[in-house]
């Protein structure tokens, strides 16, 4: 962040960090126009409004998915016969390559729950809870610290500013599984079991937290709330390069000269973040691969350098977004011992439940391991394919799997000499001769 | 029956407020009891089940589940590096090699002494700062191997 000078007209998320990096306690918060979006909307607003501007500024989900969050909003409010309705952020970052909810819970806490009032006012919601990582301490300590103050201050609790609005908002903290960021499967952790993900629909906004309606949006997604209601859509448009709106924490890590992340617009190419934000490579270092946004996104190699950095441009070359924090892989790294690495990490933490996840993924770290021997066959190369196939998307119970195999299946595109390489191919004779 | 102590008594009806169902505390309850006892016995077990008045099947499904339970006793340190991919580039392996010798421990093993307990973490957020450690709650950032037995120093 510390190469770019911040302002409210164009960082909406960071413009009231200081030079020095610290956390933004409320008295700063309110003296850099904190709450006053919360004051504006129960003065101003009716929550049907707030869920159309909302729409109309096509914020997009930043947690992964890149759900139109107007939209899910209005599933909620669709579901009126029900009195009871929670809102949930989801804090519970895990993906492996992404640090970016982790800087905006720790530096901006207060940015984050005013962002969750406004939601709550626009959803008619009373509770809600902030699902964080169980490792992310600091960010524990903070956010317990701005709740306080934000409840202290009057702006959490019954009749907020003096208003009929009353929102509760509770800090849980997670026990350590990638899984319980996915939204069905962090309700269930909410609840107290373990965080199997659950069948889709009826969806969240209907049957949700103790089967009530629930929203449950990213940190990311819920931070640039009050900055909407303050500016409007014409200007969060404005912010971006492409047809996907608003900024977007963007960065690189792995051997760049200087890994981190910044606050840009949408749009922006990879180029743009890799040479200019991030210094390109470490000298000595080429790059040969990169991920777009965290471990469960497709890997592209240089010549998609210039794809722009949003939503739709991304899917388009057959990757996604996800959670916009790209990884650089340099030349001297085997790509199936990278593989070896996700794939166990995706293997250990798949929760269980369903069968090809649970017995899909092991097996693809045996056969990666078996061509990292050197030991494999080219069968193998074709039984990574069919079974990348069988854990893609719609055949498993949850996203975890797809997003698994998506690196694996893009390996196997961009780099499969370096398959073929693990394999022992036999002299002609001696292959099947009744084939 | 209860033989959980006042503190964590109280500690846990103060958790249970936060949610229309006691089950709900369950999570916050386990960490609650670990952070005093070290870890989850089967008593434990019994015990929390009979305070949130479900089975202990349940009790123990949900702590068999998460990684930062402990169903067996842990060293008075956790030490857990970072496995994950961008940790993997910047050469957690020669770190994870390095804890191990240092310790002279496998992963999921505890020292005889019960000093430290050795774990592998997923991501811990901090992928421009790799590789990564973290020692109880402390995130310990730009590791070394040469760095490592004077960290571990520390803890005591």
């Amino acid at each position: 962040m510390k190469n770019i000078k911040l302002n409210p007209e164009t960082h909406p998320l960071t413009w009231r960090l200081n030079s020095v990096i610290s956390p933004i306690w409320i008295h700063e918060y309110i003296k850099k126009k904190g709450y006053q979006a919360v004051l504006k909307t129960l003065k101003n607003f009716e929550p049907n409004e707030i869920i159309q501007l909302v729409i109309q500024s096509g914020l997009k989900g930043r947690g992964g998915a890149g759900f139109p969050t107007g939209v899910k909003w209005n599933l909620m409010s669709n579901n009126k016969l029900k009195k009871s309705r929670y809102l949930i952020c989801n804090a519970d970052e895990m993906e492996p390559g992404t640090y970016k909810d982790r800087f905006l819970l720790e530096n901006l806490p207060h940015q984050l729950i005013e962002g969750m009032i406004i939601a709550a006012f626009a959803l008619n919601v009373k509770y809600g809870y902030i699902f964080l990582r169980g490792d992310y301490y600091t960010a524990e300590k903070n956010l317990n610290r701005a709740l306080s103050e934000a409840k202290n201050s009057g702006y959490l609790g019954d009749y907020i500013c003096k208003s009929n609005f009353s929102f509760h908002l509770f800090l849980h903290t997670g026990a350590g599984r990638y899984i319980c960021g996915e939204e069905t499967a962090l309700i269930n952790s909410l609840e107290g079991k373990r965080a199997n993900p659950r069948y889709k629909p009826p969806f969240p906004a209907i049957s949700g937290l103790w089967g009530k309606p629930t929203c449950i949006n990213n940190v990311e997604t819920l931070s640039n709330i009050p900055s909407i209601i303050l500016y409007g859509n014409t200007w969060y448009h404005s912010l971006s390069q492409s047809v996907d709106t608003g900024t977007k924490l963007l960065g690189f890590s792995g051997l760049v000269k200087k890994a981190g992340l910044w606050e840009l617009p949408l749009g922006i190419t990879a180029r743009e973040i890799f040479e200019k934000y991030s210094g390109g490579m470490r000298s000595g270092y080429i790059l040969k691969a990169w991920q777009p946004g965290g471990a469960g996104t497709s890997f592209l190699i240089n010549k998609h350098l210039d794809v722009k950095m949003d939503f739709i441009s991304l899917q388009e070359i057959g990757s996604r977004l996800g959670t916009g924090l790209s990884m650089a892989i340099d030349t001297s790294v085997n790509m199936i011992s990278l593989l070896i690495n996700l794939e166990t990490f995706f293997a250990r933490e798949s929760c269980g439940f369903c069968t090809p996840c649970r017995d899909g993924l092991p097996w693809v770290v045996k056969i990666l391991k078996k061509l990292e021997r050197k030991h494999g066959s080219l069968d193998d190369i074709k039984l990574l394919e069919e079974i990348s196939e069988n854990l893609g998307p719609g055949k498993t119970f949850c996203a975890h799997a797809p997003g698994a195999v998506s690196p694996l299946k893009s390996a196997i595109k961009y780099f499969r000499t370096e398959f073929e390489a693990g394999t022992i191919l036999f002299p002609k004779y001696f292959q099947n001769i009744l084939v | 029956m209860c033989k959980l102590n006042t503190k964590e008594l109280s500690q846990i009806n103060e958790i249970k407020k936060h949610y229309k169902y006691p089950q709900a505390s369950l999570i916050e309850v386990l960490k609650i009891v670990q952070e005093n006892r070290g870890w989850i016995s089967d008593f434990m077990v019994k015990e929390i089940a009979y305070i949130l008045d479900i089975s202990s099947c349940e009790v123990d499904s949900v702590a068999t589940f998460y990684s930062q339970i402990f169903r067996k006793p842990v060293g008075r340190n956790i030490v857990r590096y970072c496995d994950s991919v961008v940790c993997f580039l910047n050469g957690y392996l020669s770190i994870k090699k390095a804890l191990k010798k240092t310790l002279k421990i496998s992963l999921g093993q505890t020292t005889k002494d019960f000093r430290y307990t050795l774990l592998p973490t997923c991501c811990l957020g901090a992928c421009d700062q790799g590789p990564v450690l973290m020692i109880n709650k402390d995130l310990i950032c730009h590791v070394k191997v040469a760095m490592i037995p004077k960290i571990l120093d520390i803890y005591k």
